[in-house]
């Protein structure tokens, strides 16, 4: 082994840097899954019937499914009996001031370095913060509310807004559309929802941090994003989770709906545990994410930049109805010491004319696994439909893997589509000439690999992009705390 | 300030430098020749701490301290500068950031504060006037996309703002037309102090018309065959490195 090579292993051995349990008592409902567990879900969130309905349909449809095979990962056994499917903070929290917040829960805050109130304020973000299962604090309801937007946890929409919940939900993502979405669709216990309403260009990004907290509970999170006709958004989301020995499941699905001419941008900075140097713990990450461009003209990008988990199986999609619509993905996803990801996009083109766009950069390191998994579907009606695709692969070292696994399948003559793909090992010599400057090696891997990632980092919004940055460098890096 | 003795190099198992000795003292200008495969960029590497190569004998000081013993990082910042010969692209990362970083590490390591951008970009205004440098390279990513002699000219750039004590110009004139050699040597002669000293790594003598070496060496098959002054250039110019050869074919 030459010394940078050392220096490569070392530094990309890094522990991870939010590791931390915070003890806020929760309650918790016993471990396992039955149609009675559902009830008492539903119970303690005091739904109405149609959502109670909606769970008991997918937990049926669930009962018949198994567990998907087809990715490029190794996934240890999963008890679902020896989970517990729902944890929310005891104390209820419905706040007027910050000052009647937990103190653990904002010293937890304050150690991710999540500025929940002011620096937010200041940068114009509204954070709908989510501890465990329930919504723990939504701020600026009432500026954006004055808009008509509505942007609240979805049981807050459940209670207050049930007809655009009932009419929606489902619908890009269907009950029985996977395993871990059915899962996720009878067991979710929060999440968040947003309505933006016909013409409004919602005037502020959208944030929502995500945590786990609680040992041994799953994590089940539904978002759904409604943008109505001529309307904008842009939406974060960012979580970092505490380190832990066992590993945790989440099982989050993500639901958007673009009408006539409106835009979505969901962005993501995703830094659950990945487990530690020898593959022990960490969070098992399946998320089923879809958008569904029903109007004309509209539009969809799911931007992502994946450092954390332990396994990822994700593929953000974009379901093209509409004539004139445009999907987007943008990735960057890094694996280090045992993380595995399987995570790419699905593109279905069924309107005329629509467009995509797949950029998907790949980093690996350590003993890890990286694979790139995509779909293009472009149906016979879609004609003169376009899609690119542009898949590389960074290798930190020899004992990490990149895969690609692209599918395309195009049903008419007058549609283009195009792949490229790259894999490259990261260059010895661009990082003797950053040491001849004067720049470590460390340092030089932390530049090189942004570098590398920049066409997507730049697609994020500003402030994301730099805690992004930052955190492609920590899980590269040795940097402890 | 460099004290090379006895020096012997291979890479993987052939050995290319063949006992080097070289003395160099602030002020001097160091000029290296020699034909293709001598070992003259082998030395440069060696010099900046490339891992490749393995020393296998001899000793190399810099400012009184084991030079061989140090990190091609501290090497730098303790004010050894390597002009590459084929300057590296890093796509995607800004000259600018890529040289704010630079700067900065160097004052780090002398104990300095760190710049701000806006102390920076000042500094690299004046610099680029010195160097006569294209503003818009310095908003490109690091080399990607430059001619070759805008490379070789963002070598000399980067040398203006890190201001080494020991300047290696390895092979800093090749690809550069006869209005680029001028601006790159008008830039080394501008950084001239009687502090610094710079080793010139050449095949041609014609940089040496414009950057007066105070002593010139010649480096054939590993070895360091000939020693002079400013003639020994213009000889060699004359009679070609044949005559090198032949002369060390009869020894």
């Amino acid at each position: 082994m030459t010394d940078q090579d050392k220096i490569l292993s070392e530094v990309t051995q890094g522990e991870y840097k939010y590791g931390f349990f915070s003890d806020i008592e929760t309650d918790i409902i016993d471990r396992g899954l039955s149609e009675d567990v559902i009830r008492i879900i539903s119970e303690k969130k005091n739904e109405p019937d149609f959502m109670l309905e909606f769970r008991l349909n997918a937990y049926r449809k669930w009962l018949k499914m198994k567990m998907p095979n087809w990715a490029y990962l190794k996934v240890p056994p999963i008890d679902f009996q020896d989970i517990s499917y729902y944890a929310a903070p005891r104390k209820k929290p419905q706040y007027e001031s910050l000052d009647e917040v937990d103190p653990e829960l904002l010293e937890t805050f304050n150690k991710l370095g999540i500025p929940l109130e002011e620096q937010k304020h200041l940068a114009g973000v509204a954070v709908d913060a989510v501890l465990d299962s329930v919504s723990v604090k939504t701020t600026f309801r009432e500026v954006l509310a004055e808009q008509g937007i509505i942007f609240c946890s979805f049981s807050d929409a459940l209670q207050n807004h049930p007809d655009l919940v009932r009419k929606y939900l489902g619908q890009s993502v269907p009950v029985a559309d996977n395993f871990f979405a059915a899962l996720n669709s009878a067991v979710f216990s929060d999440g968040s929802f947003c309505y933006i309403p016909k013409g409004v260009r919602c005037p502020m990004e959208l944030s929502t941090y995500f945590r786990i907290n609680s040992a041994n509970t799953g994590q089940f999170e539904r978002t759904l994003i409604i943008a109505d006709d001529d309307s904008y958004v842009s939406y974060l989301e960012g979580c970092t989770a505490p380190m832990r020995d066992e590993n945790q499941l989440h099982a989050a699905v993500v639901e958007i709906i673009a009408l006539d001419r409106a835009e979505v941008k969901y962005s993501t900075v995703q830094n659950w545990y990945p487990g530690d140097k020898n593959g022990k713990g960490g969070i098992y990450n399946f998320v089923t994410k879809r958008g569904v461009c029903r109007g004309v003209s509209s539009k969809i990008s799911w931007t992502q930049v994946e450092t954390g988990s332990a396994i990822t199986w994700k593929y953000p999609s974009c379901i093209l109805l509409g004539d004139n619509s445009v999907g987007e993905f943008n990735s960057v996803a890094v694996t280090n010491n045992h993380q595995q990801a399987d995570t790419g996009s699905k593109m279905i083109h069924i309107g005329k004319n629509t467009k995509s766009t797949i950029i998907s950069k790949g980093i690996s390191a350590g003993k890890s696994n990286n694979s790139y998994r995509g779909l293009v579907k472009v149906m016979p009606g879609a004609t003169n439909s376009r899609n690119f695709s542009q898949c590389d692969s960074l290798l930190l070292n020899d004992t990490c893997g990149a895969h690609t696994f692209p599918y395309i399948e195009v049903g008419n003559k007058s549609s283009i589509v195009e792949h490229e793909a790259t894999t490259s090992k990261i260059g010895e010599d661009q990082i003797f000439y950053c040491n001849q400057r004067g720049i470590d090696t460390e340092k030089a891997i932390g530049m090189i690999v942004n570098g590398y990632a920049k066409e997507v980092l730049n697609k994020l919004p500003m402030e994301f992009a730099v805690e992004a940055q930052k955190l492609l460098q920590i899980s590269l890096e040795g940097s402890v705390g | 300030m460099l004290s090379i003795k006895d020096l012997y190099v291979s890479i993987d198992g052939n050995e290319i430098l063949k006992g080097i000795n070289l003395e160099v003292k602030p002020g001097e200008i160091h000029a290296i020749m020699g034909p293709n495969g001598s070992g003259k960029s082998t030395l440069a590497n060696v010099l900046a701490g490339k891992e490749e190569f393995e020393v296998t004998q001899g000793e190399v000081t810099y400012m009184g301290e084991d030079l061989l013993e140090m990190a091609p990082e501290d090497r730098a910042t303790s004010g050894l500068f390597l002009s590459f010969q084929y300057p590296v692209e890093i796509p995607g990362v800004p000259m600018v950031n890529f040289l704010k970083t630079a700067v900065n590490q160097h004052r780090i390591a002398r104990g300095e504060k760190e710049l701000t951008a806006g102390e920076f970009l000042k500094l690299m205004r004046e610099k680029k006037e010195m160097i006569d440098m294209d503003t818009q390279l310095t908003n490109r990513s690091v080399n990607e996309g430059f001619s070759g002699g805008e490379k070789k000219k963002n070598e000399i750039f980067q040398m203006a703002l890190l201001e080494p004590k020991l300047a290696i110009l390895d092979e800093t004139d090749s690809g550069l037309d006869i209005d680029a050699l001028k601006t790159v040597a008008h830039g080394v002669n501008a950084l001239k102090t009687p502090n610094n000293a710079t080793i010139i790594i050449t095949h041609y003598q014609r940089l040496l018309d414009y950057i007066i070496p105070d002593h010139v060496h010649v480096l054939y098959k590993g070895r360091m065959v000939k020693s002079g002054g400013r003639e020994l250039a213009l000889e060699l110019e004359e009679k070609g490195y044949d005559w090198v050869k032949q002369e060390n074919a009869l020894q």
